[in-house]
Order: structure tokens, then C-alpha cells, then sequence
């Protein structure tokens, strides 16, 4: 017997009963479509958050006050060790550097006349738009004369210029920030939102301004560091480390009170985030696979015993047991692979509905439509076995008697 | 060589731990072209010697060689291999599958047998037993004589050696029974072997031997001479 009609067989089995047939099949459709759909925006966040990571500049050292841990405890708490005079000291200093910004951010209240926002207020050296790939679209940036008169001037991120200005033009008009009256001489670029974190909800300030007027503190919270290659990043990232331990007169048994942290460590760190999520979001789908299968062995069983007689006769015409085994088998996995291909259709779709209403990346991989479509194969196998057994060990004889 | 030797078989059965003795021994010959009835009445054991001769069951002792091969012995693939190349089955209950119209109920054993051209052949079939035109129909929608000719059909399109029927008009209106017992009667005269389980003597009458069975033993086994003297209707 070919598999041809094998399957012809299973088929027409399948067929005399579509409604029972779809409900066992909608567990593999649902195992395989969430699958194909979790991995699909796990990906695709991934794929979003790499890329932005990527366009804040490559060759970039974050220094940061104080022991922070991506994933791990945070010690940070309020590390005042870390000053402007220190980036001065790394841009002097540590070859390869080709930039330097420090940074001091706080979150505080925006007004302009009625219109009130409460956003993060950076103060940042007028390196800021070299060394972070972030640059006014209109006005102009911080200079270093409003650093050394502590300027009260700021520049607007799109987020917070809509809040306030909503379409106006802010550049020129004066905004409110803690009582002291700011001019707004720029506004920013968007650059959109990484994950929770909207990267245009944002005022800049000179840092001097914001440590001596607005908060009243002598230290940064960050330096960020452009080196000239990513070849020379490894010996700028040790080079400005023992620059920060000499200058802040650590001994060798303690620890440092800074992070120095490069592009490659965010993205890694964030990449193994959601590797990590994609893995749970695909493997909570890959339960509901199984059980899915459990669904078809369960109907395959049922379906044995009511065709106990339909197996007697075929036996009396001359199948073998193979060939009934083959047969119930061939019907197992039939029932799991439309499912399972009914599923990866649900499954794209799904995403980009997810992708169009909710405006999350997804990114449809072959390999997860790969991975959902053989493992609902396995499944259609793995739960169509026992019960194929079942038929193709019975007794013709008996199966003949059987009402 | 005779088509079919039995030596001293027995059958015993296991039902619910109580051991039951199908068959005490059973010794009979049927050579090629006999139409025979096996009679007796209820537990006499024919209907098991008939699964025997089918190749659907196993002696539990003796010997079965059929066209001097000892099936006994044979595995499973094999057995079936026979059933569906030297065997024909005709049951009381029809036993045809009722999704399949008459023509792929016909083709059911050459699917096993992975003969070609089975379309074809099934149809000759049912021409052969009357029923070309209703090759479309389901079993449902086929009176019992029908169904039973299409039984008839699918037992014969293999070509088979013998043709095994189980009470094949049990479930008929006497007319109906006389019609296929003619079609039987026809098949006997064409020089096919006929095996036939009954135990209503009219049918038996048929035939040209008569084998008596009771308690698991052949008891008359009667040749009538001229053989099967009803005229076909």
C-alpha cells in the first residue's frame, strides 16, 4: 500500500467528521500560531532595540558613578566620586579619545504658561551631540560659553516640545524649570523609543546649570567616552578605568566606584534579555503544543474504537498490520500537520496584526516556522503511535464481532 | 494435491479464564472446484473452522495446508498476504465500509494487494454481479441483496482460489436469498471453489457436499450425487 492512498484514506477519515477534526486540530493550530507568533515579537524587539543600540554610535564607553549590574543588584545609590574635572582628565589624557560628554540628569517639572510636563532634565557639555549621535534639528546645541555663564538655556526633545508647544515653534520662548526661567535656544531630533524608554522625553541643559542651579551638586551621573575604533576600545576602556582609580585615589583592595560599560556590553545584555524571553514566550507556546497532541491522541483513540469493525474488514481483505498501522499513523500526523500549517498562517497573521495595531516590531523567522511546523510533525507522530498500535494489534476476529 | 487439507485440528479458546474447545480435531480434505455447506447448529464450532480456513485465526494443534503450503506456521504478513490473494470473504453482515461507495469497497483488496488499474478491475467486477450502475452508490443506499452482491464483487476480484461465505444470506428475505444463492450457485458452476457456513438447510442445498458439524467435530460428511440439484431461478 502506498502513501498515496494512505493518505487518500486518512484524508476521507478526516473528512467525515470536520467539525470533531477541526476542535483536535485548533490545539495544534493555537500551539503552533502562538509560537510562531511569540518568537516572531520576541525577535522583532530584539531586532528594534539592537538597532537602536547600534545608532547611538558603536565606539562608545558609558562611565557610570557607582557598581551597576545589568541583570544582577544594583549598588549605585548616590556615588558622588564622579566629576566634570574627571571627563576633562579622560579627554586629555587617554589616547583615542575622540570625545567626551559628561551628564547629570534628574527628573523635574517643565512649564510654559499652562502647559506643564514632567520630564528628565540632562545637564551635558556641548560634546553631547558628537559623542551620543544626537543632534538639533532646529536652533543650535549648548555651547561652551553657555557651560562657563551658566547659561539658562535648554533644548527640547520632541516629546516634551509637543506636550508643551504641541505644533508652535518653541525655539525662542521661555520655559519654567524648578522657578528659573530657561530661553529654549534648540530642538532635538526624534530618535524614538527604546523598549519603555522615550528617548525624545527629554531637556537639555548646560551641566554647569544644572549642577549649580538647578540641583545643587558637584558631580555627574555618566561620562560618555567616543573612542576612535571599536579596535582601540578594549585599551580605552582600561586606560580611562586606571585614569578613574588614580584619580579618585583608590587603593589596589578597593573595589571601583565607578562602571564602565561599551556598547557591545548594552547590546549583549540586552540581546541575552530577550533571548531569554523569546525562549519563555516559546516555550510556554511549545506546552501548548503538547497539549495539543494529548488532543489528538485522545480523539485517535476514540476514533479506533469506532472503527474497530471498519479495521476487522480491512484486515479480512488482506491489510497487514503494518498497513493499518501505517494508515491511523498517516491520519495522526495529517491532523497535526494541517494544523500545524494552518497555525503558521494564523501565527503571521497574528503578528502582523500585533505589528499594526499595537506597532511592536515582529519579525516572522523561518527558522521558528521551521522549528513549530516539525515539531507539530513530532507531535502528530509522537501521540498518533499508541493509538495506531492499538488498531493495528486487533484481532481480526474480534473486530469483526465488535457492534 | 488437494486445495485444502485439515489434520486433527483444534481450537481452543480463553473466554473470561474459562477454557473453550472450538474445535476437537477436525480432519477434512477440499479439492478444487467443490462447493461445500458447513451445517450445524450454534457452538457446534463451524463458523471458528471457517476463520481457520480463512486464515483469520490459528489452529491451536493440527495441521492446515492450504494448497500444500502449512499456514499454521506462516507469520502474519504472510496470512494476510493470502486473505487478500487466494481468499475471498463473504459475511452475513456484508461488512462493507459505509463512507466508501460499492466501487472503492471493491477496490479495498486490491489497495492491499497493490495491484494496478483497480478502478477498472472493480468495475468489471461489478458488472460481473450486476451492478455496474450502482458502482457510485453507498452501502446505505443499497438494499441488502445489493450490498451482499457487492460483498460478492469485492471477494472475487482478486481472482481468488476459494470464495469462504459466512451465512451470506442470513440477513436476506427469502427472494433476496434465492437471487444470491443463484449468483453462488453460478460462481460453483464457473469451477470456483465455495466454502459456504449455513445453517439453513434450503441454502445447504445448494450444495454438492454437506459437512455436519457438532461440539467441535465433523460429524456426516455427505456427497450429493449430480450435485446441487436446484435449477437457477
Amino acid at each position: 500500500m502506498n502513501v498515496v492512498v494512505s493518505i487518500r484514506i486518512a484524508w476521507r477519515a478526516i473528512a467525515a467528521n470536520p467539525l470533531r477534526s477541526l476542535l483536535t486540530m485548533l490545539g495544534v493550530i493555537i500551539g503552533v500560531a502562538s509560537v510562531v507568533a511569540m518568537v516572531a515579537i520576541g525577535q522583532g524587539a530584539r531586532h528594534a532595540v539592537t538597532q537602536q543600540v547600534e545608532a547611538l554610535g558603536s565606539n562608545l564607553l558609558t562611565v557610570f558613578a557607582g557598581v551597576q549590574r545589568f541583570g544582577g543588584v544594583a549598588t549605585a545609590g548616590p556615588v558622588r566620586t564622579l566629576t566634570l574635572a574627571d571627563a576633562e582628565a579622560i579627554a586629555r589624557e587617554v589616547p583615542n579619545v575622540t570625545g567626551v560628554s559628561a551628564e547629570f540628569s534628574r527628573q523635574a517639572q517643565v512649564v510654559f504658561r499652562e502647559q506643564n510636563t514632567s520630564t528628565q532634565i540632562s545637564g551635558v557639555t556641548p560634546q553631547f551631540p558628537a559623542v551620543r549621535n544626537f543632534h538639533p534639528v532646529a536652533g543650535s546645541f549648548i555651547t561652551e560659553d553657555d557651560m562657563r555663564r551658566r547659561a539658562r538655556v535648554a533644548v527640547l526633545g520632541q516629546t516634551v516640545a509637543r506636550q508643551l508647544f504641541g505644533d508652535g515653534d518653541p525655539v525662542g520662548q521661555q520655559v519654567k524649570i524648578r522657578g528659573v526661567t530657561f530661553t529654549v535656544i534648540g530642538l532635538m531630533e526624534s530618535k524614538g523609543a527604546t523598549g519603555f524608554f522615550d528617548r525624545d522625553d527629554v531637556v537639555f541643559v548646560p551641566l554647569s546649570t544644572a549642577q549649580r542651579r538647578l540641583f545643587g551638586v558637584d558631580y555627574v551621573r555618566s561620562i560618555y567616552v567616543q573612542v576612535a575604533s571599536s579596535e582601540a576600545m578594549e585599551a580605552a576602556q582600561n586606560d580611562v578605568a586606571a585614569l578613574l582609580r588614580q584619580r579618585h585615589r583608590l587603593g589596589p583592595a578597593q573595589e571601583d566606584d565607578f562602571t564602565i560599560r561599551s556598547q557591545a556590553d548594552v547590546l549583549q545584555a540586552i540581546t541575552g534579555v530577550s533571548r531569554t524571553m523569546t525562549l519563555l514566550l516559546g516555550g510556554i507556546a511549545a506546552v501548548s503544543l503538547i497539549v495539543g497532541g494529548i488532543g489528538i491522541m485522545n480523539i485517535m483513540l476514540v476514533s479506533v474504537t469506532e472503527r474497530t469493525r471498519e479495521i476487522g474488514i480491512r484486515k479480512a481483505v488482506g491489510a497487514r498490520t503494518q498497513d493499518i498501522l501505517t494508515q491511523f499513523l498517516v491520519e495522526s500526523v495529517l491532523l497535526s500537520v494541517s494544523g500545524g500549517l494552518v497555525g503558521i498562517l494564523v501565527g503571521a497573521l497574528g503578528s502582523r496584526l500585533v505589528t499594526q495595531l499595537a506597532g511592536w516590531a515582529t519579525l516572522l523567522s523561518p527558522q521558528a516556522v521551521l522549528l513549530a511546523f516539525s515539531f507539530a510533525v513530532a507531535v502528530g507522530v509522537f501521540f498518533g503511535l499508541y493509538p495506531a498500535q492499538r488498531a493495528a494489534r486487533l484481532d481480526p476476529i474480534e473486530a469483526l464481532r465488535y457492534e | 494435491m488437494s486445495l485444502i487439507e485439515l489434520e486433527d485440528v483444534e481450537k481452543v479458546y480463553r473466554m473470561d479464564g474459562v477454557e473453550v474447545r472450538a474445535l476437537r480435531g477436525v480432519t477434512m480434505t477440499v479439492d478444487p472446484g467443490e462447493f461445500v455447506a458447513i451445517m450445524g447448529p450454534s457452538g457446534s464450532g463451524k463458523s471458528t473452522c471457517l476463520h481457520i480456513l480463512g486464515c483469520l485465526d490459528r489452529p491451536t494443534a493440527g495441521t492446515y495446508r492450504l494448497e500444500g503450503v502449512d499456514v499454521s506456521t506462516l507469520p502474519d504478513a504472510e496470512l494476510a498476504r493470502l486473505r487478500s490473494r487466494r481468499l475471498g470473504f463473504v459475511f452475513q453482515s456484508y461488512n462493507l465500509l459505509p463512507r466508501l461507495p460499492a466501487v472503492e469497497n471493491v477496490e479495498l483488496p486490491m489497495i492491499y494487494a497493490g495491484v494496478p488499474d483497480r478502478r477498472a478491475r472493480a468495475l468489471a467486477a461489478l458488472e460481473a454481479v450486476g451492478l455496474r450502475e450502482r458502482a457510485r452508490h453507498l452501502p446505505t443506499q443499497l438494499s441488502g441483496g445489493e450490498q451482499q452482491r457487492v460483498a460478492f464483487a469485492r471477494a472475487l476480484v482478486m481472482s481468488p482460489a476459494i470464495i469462504l461465505a459466512d451465512e451470506p444470506t442470513g440477513n436476506l428475505d427469502s427472494a433476496t436469498a434465492r437471487e444470491i444463492m443463484g449468483l453462488v450457485q453460478r460462481l460453483s458452476r464457473q469451477g470456483m471453489t465455495i466454502i459456504l457456513v449455513t445453517h439453513d438447510a434450503e441454502v445447504a442445498s445448494y450444495a454438492r457436499r454437506i459437512i455436519q458439524f457438532r461440539d467441535g467435530r465433523v460429524v456426516r460428511d455427505t456427497t450429493v450425487r449430480g450435485g446441487g440439484g436446484r435449477p437457477t431461478p
